[in-house]
């Protein structure tokens, strides 16, 4: 009951946001709704940790502590990306060429997309979560290309055709587990259900998983933005509406992400963990590879962002490929330290695109002297972003690579450890551009409200408070890396 | 006609209507084979829903006509009334090449997915390197052919090649997740349609070319 009440509240608030007669109200409706989904997340973790799973819609929906702690990720960053969203709607309200319609429709689907992605964590059948992926890629399409220039357009081109593309992999993938199931003696009916999965694995075929798990990485690894399937990512990230980007960015991937890892965790028990292993080394450092040279000569910062994406997906990838209960609860720690800080970010970028006007890092110069606020939550959101303590992202990263060096990855993590100083190097001269540098106009412009600022600042305190003291997170970490590590 | 034969002639018809695709340029022409190729997938599910008995998988054929025969050909076909070019005069690989390109990539799906056959165990299971076939064949569409509707066109054709190996190795997915998969697809075709729609009335003729705006 439950869960499914989990999934009806986002498309309740998307109800009253197309009914509502004003858009503050509307934006006021969604960001309640998700708070709502934020406060069940915690409920559902404290039932299911240390008991079993919660079942719900005639067993279509299941929920462990993996899946509550996912929620909870989604029920945070939807709740600061819709509080900075009331300013998309009502900005769009005074864009001339914007209708009624149009801001209606952004509301209602971010409010889907948010459904999309919870049904795809609390799926029991990993059918049923390959339709949430693939539905969160069709509702974000539109939002993607919401401000209709050319680029917009084209990114949301690129971005269903490519992700289609993946995704269709992916189903590729998973009808052979599927049949690897099958002929292992599953039910056909109950096969793809992820806890019959997990029984039956010993005894399914281990080259049919193969080729299955291949297909899995590079089809589920195209949503998580990892290489070499990245290259919608940037366009996407760059042109999406500011807290569409940090949705995106800052669950979209992960909740991609946890796909593999549940796939992961039968492909394990079936054949070991070698030949998984292998495969998430090659795509992460692939991927950190890609974005440590992309991030050196970048001229946009929403794109800064957007590659900084793709290396944070990288390391969890690497995380991942470690396989221990240690990595994995590492791997979802940096999952929620990088949605938290990346949605502050993208929310942020978005407000100094609105008060700038360029998105391009030469345009922006000495923000601390002119905006303070700002330049200020924008500059230690990267110092979040880049793993300095006391940000969440310097323990996960450390326990990650502590974790990649326990299982004989050490030279995996090594390798890591030089993209991610070539990576700090680019994005620190960039962000000295941007806040420091010297400007023509030294006058301080107007701050924002306090109630953009507000969310702002309460994301990185968080991301701070979690990064000092793990309680209370640390029993829910643990019980949702047992999940998928036994 | 037996089973077996009946199901080889309809897997058959499938990847040669998408040889068929990359033979023609004409718009109207492709759309025309791609629903001749629904049909014939549906006719793959419909054989193999007969010989299993299985209610769910003739179900999925009902399903596969209407939406892979019948709607998305039809939404395809209304697009092209506005004035649109209504061939594709300059793909990035010439027909004749295409098609050796489509030989090559038939043998590859034969060698690479006998074993996967071999595997499934059944008659049936012999036919899975066609949808490989398609599968890829889907794939060369789209990456060599610049109209955006023929990229609509590759991407439908790379889902019906997955959908022929999932009939054929498994007899298909539980009908539930067929209807959502199903459900998906429209979805996704639709919303391509009203971008190129969008894209066409915002900034004229467009093709994949001029897509070139965002890079690093």
């Amino acid at each position: 009951m439950l869960l499914v009440f989990l999934l009806v509240l986002p498309l309740l608030g998307g109800v009253v946001i197309s009914v509502a007669p004003r858009h503050t109200l509307a934006g006021w409706a969604a960001v309640l709704s998700n708070g709502a989904v934020l406060v069940l997340g915690v409920l559902l973790a404290v039932r299911v940790v240390g008991h079993p799973p919660a079942h719900g819609a005639w067993g279509i929906l299941r929920a462990d502590a993996l899946s509550a702690f996912m929620v909870i990720v989604i029920g945070v960053v939807a709740v600061l990306a819709t509080w900075l969203g009331i300013r998309t709607l009502t900005a769009d309200q005074r864009d001339a060429r914007a209708t009624r319609g149009r801001a209606t429709g952004y509301g209602v689907l971010v409010q889907a997309f948010i459904a999309t992605m919870l049904l795809a964590v609390l799926a029991a059948n990993l059918g049923v979560l390959w339709v949430a992926v693939e539905a969160t890629t069709i509702v974000t399409t539109f939002l993607v290309g919401h401000r209709r220039t050319k680029g917009a357009l084209e990114a949301s081109w690129k971005y269903l055709v490519i992700c289609s593309v993946g995704i269709a992999l992916a189903f590729l993938g998973t009808v052979l587990v599927y049949l690897a199931a099958l002929h292992a003696g599953g039910h056909s009916a109950h096969a793809l259900d992820w806890t019959s999965l997990m029984a039956n694995a010993h005894r399914m075929d281990p080259s049919v998983l193969r080729i299955a798990f291949a297909l899995l990485v590079l089809g589920y690894g195209t949503k998580v933005g990892l290489a070499p399937m990245h290259s919608w990512l940037p366009d996407a990230h760059s042109q999406a509406p500011a807290p569409v980007s940090a949705l995106m960015s800052g669950v979209l991937l992960a909740v991609a992400f946890s796909a593999i890892l549940r796939f992961k965790s039968v492909v394990d028990l079936a054949i070991g963990p070698a030949f998984p292993r292998t495969l998430l080394v090659i795509v992460g450092l692939l991927s950190l590879a890609v974005a440590a040279s992309l991030l050196i000569a970048q001229r946009d910062y929403k794109r800064m962002l957007a590659y900084s994406s793709i290396e944070h997906m990288g390391l969890i990838a690497l995380g991942a490929a470690a396989g221990i209960r240690l990595a994995i609860a590492a791997v979802l720690l940096q999952i929620l330290g990088h949605g938290l800080t990346k949605t502050v970010l993208f929310l942020t970028s978005g407000e100094i695109l609105a008060a700038e006007g360029t998105s391009q890092i030469d345009g922006v110069r000495s923000l601390l002297a002119r905006r303070p606020m700002l330049g200020g939550i924008f500059g230690f959101g990267l110092v979040a972003l880049l793993g300095l303590p006391p940000f969440s992202l310097f323990s996960s990263e450390l326990l990650m690579t502590r974790a990649e060096f326990q299982v004989g990855l050490g030279w995996v993590a090594a390798m890591a450890v030089g993209l991610m100083v070539v990576i700090f190097v680019a994005v620190v001269g960039h962000a000295r551009h941007m806040l420091l540098g010297a400007s023509s106009t030294e006058q301080a412009a107007a701050a924002p409200p306090r109630s953009v600022t507000a969310p702002l600042v309460g994301g990185l305190v968080v991301c701070a408070f979690i990064g000092v003291v793990a309680w209370p997170l640390d029993g829910l970490l643990q019980a949702a890396a047992r999940v998928v590590a036994p | 006609m037996t089973f077996d034969s009946a199901l080889t002639l309809a897997a058959g018809t499938v990847v040669v209507s998408a040889v068929v695709v990359l033979w023609l340029t004409s718009v109207h022409a492709v759309i025309r084979v791609v629903a001749i190729q629904g049909f014939a997938l549906g006719a793959v599910a419909l054989i193999l829903g007969l010989r299993h008995h299985d209610v769910g998988l003739v179900a999925t054929a009902v399903v596969v006509v209407l939406l892979k025969g019948v709607a998305i050909p039809f939404l395809l076909g209304r697009t092209g009334d506005e004035g649109r070019p209504q061939r594709e005069s300059r793909p990035l690989v010439n027909v004749p090449a295409s098609l050796v390109a489509a030989a090559v990539l038939i043998i590859v799906a034969f060698l690479t997915t006998r074993s996967l056959g071999r595997f499934v165990g059944t008659g049936a299971g012999a036919l899975v390197p066609v949808g490989v076939a398609t599968l890829l064949i889907g794939f060369f569409v789209l990456i060599t052919r610049r109209l955006l509707v023929f990229q609509i066109v590759g991407l439908l054709m790379v889902d019906n090649g997955i959908a022929l190996v999932a009939f054929l190795s498994t007899a298909g997915v539980p009908f539930l997740i067929e209807l959502g998969v199903s459900l998906d697809v429209l979805l996704g075709i639709m919303v391509l349609m009203v971008l190129t729609r969008r894209l066409r009335s915002e900034f004229g003729h467009v093709d994949l070319d001029e897509l070139r705006e965002l890079r690093d």
